[in-house]
């Protein structure tokens, strides 16, 4: 079971369990599911009482979704491979225009160490890490004690050296 | 030129540290090797055809005589003894070992210099004309706005993974001497009408397989818009650039393939939502970057000199150097001179550590401290006193950096190529050098006159042949190595892609087939004012065919 981490390091329990598109839909507990199914079944699953969250491609154009997707308290975004950035850009849409300010939680292969730092600059919130992720090695890169300020303002734009510089 | 504050040191450092570690988790088994693969390109550092090779940044081609020495360190220590110039403003060290590389990159930081995104599917180092701060065609230095846009792309945390490497070049000069035409992004910084700096924004172009010439995007970028246009492109081809095939992945396919009008239409778009965000330059961020590039302290008693005329009456050699390796300097007296890395016998573009030391030392004594490396693979001293260049020369003859070539045929451009390049067909190097045998009579190739020769080992077109008023392109056939060639080539103002001439050559007339080029071209054109380049735009390639290939143009008839 892979560890799920907020943007301070600390190791959450995770509430939600990823549903497959052919599965049978939950009776209870928080679930994920794919853009396809929340689009095809939106109002059994808003009707459920527990929370249901849309996982996205990354090839899907965030700037168009529906409101009632941009409801749910969270979105999960795929990092399939280690050299595919195409999640970032898909965070820094959601976040910069103010389009979505619940949890973003990124998942995939390249939830890793050297990614996440970077990951969170952009306005993700969660980190679903890979399996072989190890979590001490994995706070380090999230914890911003002896970090020095980035150049370039993103998602933290009142850190950066940009603005320090004024 | 621009000096790091506490943050840029910071962050060097830092990503020293960063790297160290993720050497030593690779080292330990506990980082993936295809992701160390990522992460050590991302810090410049290729593993090669027979060692790793480090690519260093020297940031718009401006070094100090101190990085340089530093440089002249790294090859002594860490290497064999030397380093080659790239055509993009970087230098490659062939022979460092993978250890090692922290401890270089540790070094560098400390005359701030460093590998960062000198590799990998990122914004790599922004390259600039040489000649920035003194060419007498320039409207502004353009070196503060390539170090702003250094720094915005320094670590950018959403454009580390991009579909492919990213190159940006800027040029504000009626001349482009930065091959802005064939960049992912070429920044043209311009005037208006209303007497205000702008950009002429160029997107889509590049070398490589698939060589295309950029387009206009934006014909006029207001100066405060530079960085959240280049984010709004940066975003778009990010999401929208394939990732299927490596061969299609850079920007210029993916302009041409959404078509320019509506790839504009989707980054202005994106604009229209960041432009009055965050990355808004305004003008004290502008002046302070300005303020690092300020006119050197010039003596105007410099003009008065007579010496400089002496030695040109009475040195013919010393003439001829003056004639092809100084360009005109706006401030009387001075002279710009070019140190040609295009010796017999030696791979272009490659120094050795006494060259680099000594180098530096000439640097220190007639040049303010400074240099410039150009994207043809030379070196620049770019404010010499009229009176120095005497001694300068001098001591550059006794360096083997004093070949009055600046533009002739043998300085050509070339790759590491087969010797050194694990990517490659065909050796560059070699050919290089025999193409220098036959072109060794200086008044020969003075007669020739200005002629780009560019050579790839391979498609990936690093020797920029693609743009080479000559062009040779490295080919495998069945494990022999074969030479394409392509005619008409240029990087400048009218940027052009070459036409092939033909069936490739191989490895045994390659040499012969350039010989029998530039014969032709020695036989067709008006006048010795008319330019290789300016006859065959006017000829063609057809005369240059039947030369070439004979047998076929018998057959043909």
């Amino acid at each position: 079971m892979s560890a799920l981490l907020n943007l301070e390091g600390a190791v959450l329990t995770d509430a939600y369990t990823l549903l497959a598109d052919d599965a049978e839909l939950l009776e209870s507990g928080a679930v994920i599911v794919s853009l396809t199914r929340w689009q095809a079944e939106a109002a059994a699953l808003a009707a459920r009482s527990a929370p249901v969250a849309v996982k996205l491609a990354n090839t899907v154009d965030v700037l168009t979704l529906a409101a009632d997707v941009l409801a749910r308290p969270m979105l999960v975004l795929d990092f399939p491979a280690f050299g595919d950035g195409r999640a970032y850009s898909q965070a820094r849409r959601l976040r910069d225009r103010d389009t979505y300010q619940g949890v973003i939680r990124a998942s995939g292969a390249a939830v890793v160490a050297d990614q996440l730092a970077m990951m969170a600059r952009c306005g993700i919130s969660e980190f679903a890490l890979r399996e072989d992720q190890p979590l001490e090695v994995c706070q380090a890169a999230l914890s911003s004690s002896g970090k020095p300020l980035p150049y370039q303002p993103a998602r933290d734009l009142d850190k950066a050296v940009f603005a320090a510089r004024q | 030129m621009y000096r790091y504050d506490q943050f840029d040191q910071a962050l060097v450092n830092a990503r020293v540290d960063q790297f160290r570690d993720q050497t030593a988790r690779y080292l330990a088994g506990t980082l993936p090797a295809d992701e160390f693969r990522h992460l050590r390109l991302r810090n410049g550092l290729y593993v090669q055809r027979f060692a790793p090779m480090l690519r260093i940044a020297i940031p718009y081609g401006t070094l100090s005589s101190k990085q340089l020495r530093m440089l002249a360190h790294i090859a002594r220590q860490y290497d064999k003894g030397y380093g080659h110039f790239t055509t993009r403003q970087n230098i490659q060290f062939n022979w460092p070992k993978l250890e090692t590389v922290p401890d270089i990159l540790a070094d560098l930081a400390t005359v701030e210099m460093h590998a960062i995104q000198t590799s990998g599917n990122c914004i790599r180092n922004i390259t600039a004309d040489h000649l920035a701060g003194v060419a007498k065609d320039e409207l502004i230095d353009p070196r503060p706005y390539c170090e702003l846009t250094r720094q915005w792309a320094t670590e950018h945390p959403e454009f580390n993974w991009l579909p492919r490497k990213f190159k940006f070049a800027f040029s504000s000069s009626t001349t482009d001497r930065s091959a802005t035409q064939v960049h992912d992004i070429g920044v043209h910084i311009i005037k208006n009408a209303a007497g205000e700096i702008g950009y002429e924004m160029v997107v889509g172009g590049g070398l490589g397989r698939t060589p295309i010439i950029g387009q206009v995007i934006r014909e006029w970028l207001p100066e405060e818009d530079l960085l959240s246009y280049s984010e709004a492109i940066l975003r778009v081809y990010n999401l929208l650039g394939r990732r299927d095939n490596i061969y299609k992945a850079r920007i210029k396919i993916t302009v041409k393939e959404t078509g320019l009008a509506k790839f504009k239409e989707m980054v202005e778009a994106e604009w229209a939502t960041i432009k009055d965000g965050p990355l808004k330059l305004r003008r004290a961020d502008i002046e302070r970057f300005q303020s690092f590039f300020t006119a050197f302290d010039y003596e105007v008693s410099a003009a008065s000199d007579t010496s400089y005329a002496e030695h040109l009456t009475k040195d013919s050699a010393f003439a001829a150097w003056t004639k092809r390796n100084l360009k005109a300097h706006r401030q009387p007296g001075y002279a710009i001179a070019f140190l040609s890395l295009k010796a017999r016998g030696i791979a272009p573009g490659d120094v050795t550590d006494v060259q680099m030391d000594a180098i530096a030392d000439l640097a220190d004594q007639y040049s303010f401290g400074e240099l410039r490396a150009t994207h043809n693979q030379n070196l620049v001293f770019t404010d010499v006193k009229q009176a120095d260049l005497y001694p300068l020369w001098q001591a550059l003859v006794k360096l083997d950096l004093a070949t009055p070539n600046i533009g002739l045929l043998t300085d050509l451009i070339c790759c590491p190529g087969l010797d050194f390049c694990s990517l490659s067909n065909a050796s560059s190097i070699a050919v290089a050098e025999e193409i220098f045998d036959r072109f060794e009579s200086l008044d020969y190739q003075h007669d020739i006159g200005e002629i780009k020769l560019n050579m790839s080992g391979c498609m990936n077109g690093c020797g920029h042949h693609s743009v080479g008023h000559i062009g040779i392109l490295g080919v495998d056939k069945k494990g022999e190595e074969w030479y394409q060639i392509t005619l008409g080539g240029s990087s400048e103002n009218k940027a052009s892609l070459g036409d092939r001439t033909g069936p490739s050559v191989d490895r045994e007339h390659i040499a012969d087939a350039v010989q029998t080029i530039v014969h032709t071209y020695l036989d067709l054109r008006a006048s010795e004012d008319e330019s290789f380049l300016a006859c065959y735009q006017r000829v063609g390639m057809p005369p240059f065919k039947a030369k070439l290939y004979p047998v076929a143009a018998e057959e043909a008839a």
